[in-house]
Order: structure tokens, then sequence, then C-alpha cells
């Protein structure tokens, strides 16, 4: 029993540390980010930002549009098989719709970027780590987190959210399809309804996660980086790790933000 | 006054003592040789002379600044005065072999970029490859490596250089060359030299004075005819290349023993 209670307050106590970790550096990396925007920063940060955008979101754009679009399919084939049962089968439109901007689209693509771009910031910074060259930056009088992370995190700020709102839209369309070929709604008045079922806040409550998750992917991936000890087999564990926990965080942060906007009366 | 003071200098990992108490002033132009074998902390000392980590007590001056306890602009100024090439050379690999040597120039001066590639192509100059800029770091051969670690080393034009293991994994002429260019930037730029090694020829080749390290302590610290003098047991012990007592470990013959008896 007392074993069993040492295992649990050791792994909360390492959890706390954890997200204790994550905390501070998100505070040194928002102290950084400066150096990495445009015109008033460095232009080689703000130059490795625009690289990092151009990775995380234009590279991933078709691997997300095809997850958005697959997502929208299922979405309205299982909305469908109920729904027509009650013949409300357009009620369909409105479920992909709003399904789409508030929840399934921001999802989607931190899970997609959690699993392309949270990988690759750990193994990255993690074999800096294993080869120096973390010491040695730090010897040439660079700040880690200004010189690696802010332009990550800045990318994955920008990046994210727009990659969020192309999911939106393939999952609709792809919902609009379902609706062609099942009911042979035309694609302009499929628009329009959707238009009507979906609200500004809607979007913006989608865009505000969106940045949530971009967050937890770049420091937890970062992180994960910088924890690096040993040698390449610790490269490894850390990406798994990275994606793991990331994905993980993600889930819990969807969950607190939609309750947050549920019982605040957004949704 | 020496350019490097080493105080009362106690580091510990985890309750572990790594090094104790250690006391040692390194004079401006010098060339100083830690050596020693492995695990005795040289490593350890090297990074706290580059100030990558912090004591327990003691402290580490650079021209009389405690490198310990100032502020980080302070340590950033510090610090490129200290060129460091690491044992892994280090080279970031995204950069080609020039991009590596520009990056401090580009971001911690304000020299134009003509100015910047004619100060990279001349560092590569001193190195001796002056024909591999364009490379990428992963392609150069490990004393290729390790001379464009030299050469990034270089490029802020520092007071002092530090060399961690610089002959390790190199083939005898190739660490024999870094010694002779270790000796030739010395000689042509006048920096104090700080070099970790466990090499004995690299060691007497290059040093001015020798601090031997033994279990995280100095045994000796001397010219290289002191060191080759000292009647220190462990010194002699290192210098004569004789293995630990075997009856210091006497679970292995006793292993051996049992092994042959029964079989």
């Amino acid at each position: 029993m007392a074993t069993l209670l040492e295992g649990v307050g050791k792994n909360t106590l390492s959890y706390l540390d954890y997200i204790g970790n994550l905390n501070v550096q998100l505070w040194q990396t928002l102290r950084a980010l400066g150096a990495s925007l445009p015109l008033i920063g460095n232009r080689y940060r703000w130059k490795e930002a625009v690289r990092q955008m151009l990775e995380i979101g234009v590279d991933a754009l078709p691997m997300v549009g095809l997850m958005a679009m697959s997502t929208g399919f299922i979405l309205a084939m299982q909305g469908a098989s109920e729904l027509r049962r009650f013949g409300a089968i357009h009620y369909v439109i409105d479920l992909v719709a709003v399904g789409f901007t508030r929840e399934l689209g921001p999802l989607l693509t931190a899970i997609a970027v959690s699993g392309r771009s949270g990988s690759a910031f750990a193994a990255e910074i993690g074999t800096m780590e294993v080869t120096e060259e973390i010491d040695s930056l730090r010897v040439m009088a660079f700040d880690p987190v200004e010189f690696l992370l802010a332009p990550k995190y800045l990318a994955a700020l920008i990046a994210v959210p727009c990659l969020s709102v192309v999911s939106n839209l393939c999952g609709i369309f792809a919902g609009g399809l379902f609706m062609f070929f099942s009911t042979r709604l035309g694609l302009v008045l499929y628009l329009r309804y959707v238009l009507d079922s979906i609200a500004l806040r809607d979007v913006v409550s989608g865009l505000i996660k969106s940045v949530a998750f971009a967050t937890i992917i770049a420091h937890v991936g970062c992180l994960e980086g910088f924890r690096v000890r040993g040698g390449p087999d610790a490269v490894g564990r850390s990406t798994t790790s990275a994606v793991v926990r990331s994905t993980f965080l993600v889930v819990i942060a969807d969950a607190v933000f939609t309750a947050i906007f549920y019982f605040t009366g957004k949704m | 006054m020496p350019i490097i003071s080493i105080r009362d200098l106690v580091v510990e990992y985890d309750g572990r003592r790594i090094l104790d108490k250690l006391n040692l002033d390194i004079q401006q132009g010098e060339t100083m040789v830690l050596l020693g074998g492995s695990g005795c902390g040289k490593s350890t000392l090297l990074r706290q002379i580059i100030g990558l980590e912090r004591p327990k007590s003691g402290s580490v001056l650079i021209k009389g600044n405690d490198i310990g306890c100032c502020s980080p602009a302070e340590l950033n100024r510090i610090r490129r005065s200290i060129g460091v090439a690491f044992q892994s050379a280090a080279l970031f690999n995204s950069l080609s072999v020039e991009d590596n040597i520009a990056l401090p120039l580009r971001e911690h001066t304000n020299l134009a970029p003509s100015i910047i590639d004619l100060m990279v192509w001349m560092k590569l100059l001193v190195v001796g490859l002056e024909d591999f800029g364009k490379m990428p770091p992963k392609e150069l051969s490990g004393g290729m490596k390790k001379r464009a670690a030299v050469a990034r080393a270089m490029a802020l034009d520092p007071e002092i250089l530090v060399f961690d293991e610089p002959s390790a994994g190199l083939d005898p002429i190739v660490a024999a060359d870094l010694d002779e260019l270790i000796l030739l930037l010395k000689q042509v730029f006048g920096v104090t030299v700080i070099v970790v090694t466990h090499e004995l020829p690299s060691a007497y080749r290059i040093a001015d004075r020798i601090a031997m390290l033994y279990n995280g302590s100095f045994l000796a610290v001397g010219t290289k005819d002191e060191i080759r003098a000292s009647q220190n047991p462990h010194v002699r012990q290192f210098l004569d290349r004789v293995p630990d007592d075997m009856a210091k470990t006497p679970a292995i013959p006793a292993f051996f023993e049992r092994y042959l008896e029964e079989n």
C-alpha cells in the first residue's frame, strides 16, 4: 500500500514538475518572442520562423486536408444514418459545419501537427543536445530559447490556426459532397445552409483552441528535446514522448476549453 | 594578473564530489593542458571555465569577472572573448561550414556581409579548409570537422581558445596536424589556449604548463619537464601507462580462478 501511494505521489510530483517546466519555458519564450518578429526583431530569427511556417503549415496541407475530408465524410455518413430515420437529414449540414468549426477542425489539425512537427522539434533539439550543439550555442553567447524555440513557437502560432481553417473548409466540403451524392443538394445551396448554421463565435472559439494547441505542441516538443540526456536512444524516446504528451495535453486542453465555452454560454 | 583564476572550486553532482577545491591560475598567452584519465573531472572543469555550469562553491574568474555570479549580459560579453572547439566539433549540421563560421559574426557584429565573407575565408584559410566552405559539415572527415570547429571558435578573434579532447578519434598524423595548428594559432594570434586531453604526446607538444587531474584534484601543476620529473605515484602511473592493480578488484581474478577450476 505504501509503495502504491509512493508511486502515485512520485508520479504526481513528476507531472507537476513537468507542467512547471513547461510554464517556465513558455515565459522565457514569450520574453524572447520579440526577436523573431519581422521589422522589429532579428531578421535571421524571422527568416527561420518563415521556414518553420512552411514546414509546419504548407508541408502538412495535403495530410491535414485529406484527414479533414475523410473525417467530414465519416461524420456526414454516421450522422445521416441516424438522422434519416427521423427525416432530419438536413441537420447533417449543421452537424458537419458546427462540428468542424468548433471542434474537429482544430483537433484534427493539432493531432496531425503534433505527429509531424512536435516530434520533429523534439528530434532536432534532442540531437543538438547530444552533439553538443546547444552547448556550442551557449558558449557563442546565443540564448537557445531565443535561437531555437521562439521561431518555432511563432511559426506554430501562425501556421496551426491557418491549417485549422483549411481543415474546416475541407471537412465542410466533404460534407457537401456527401449531401450532393445522397440528396442531390447543390453545392451552392449547401454552402448557403452552412453559412446560416455557423456563427462567427464558432470560428473564433475554434481559432482560440488552435492557438492553445499550437502552444502545447511547440512547447512540449521543444521541452522534450531540451530534456534529452545521453545518446541517440534518448532522442528516440523524446520524440515518442513529445507526440504522446502533446496529444494527451491537446485533448485535455480541448475538454477544458469546450467546458469553458459551454458554461460561459459562448457555444 | 592571470587571465583565468580558479579559486577553491567545488563541483558536485547528486551529492557526489566531482571537483574538490581546485585552485589554478592561467596566465595570458600561455598554453595550459588539463591532463588526466577518463572520469577524473577534466571535462567538468572545462564546462566550469566556459560558464556552462555553476559550481557548488568557489569561483572561476575570467579577466577578474566571476562567471558564476555575473549577470546574463555580462556572461555573454565574457563568452564572446572565449572560443570553444568541442570534442564532437558541434558544428550546426543545418548550415554549411562557412555559415557556421559566419554565424557569430553576423549575429554579434555590425560588419558588412562582404567583410564577413572575407573574414570567414581568412579563418578557413588559417585552418586549411578554404576549398570546403560550401560543404555541409556531415560531408567532412573527422579531422576536417575539428579544423572547422577551430575556425568557428576563432571567428570573433577571442582572447582565450578552449579545446576539448582535440585529438580524440583522430589518427596520429591528423592529431599531430591539429597540434601544429594549435601552436600556430598561439604564435600568430597570441591567444591563451586551454586544452583538455589525455593524449600524452599531444600534451608534451603543445603545453607551456600541464595541470594533472586525478579524482577531482590537481596532483601536479607545472611545466612539461616538471611533470615528467614528478615522482607522485599516480602521475607516474599515468605517464608510464601502468594499469591499475588487479588486486584492487579481487572479484575479477577470483572469477577467472573459479571459472578455470570448474572447466
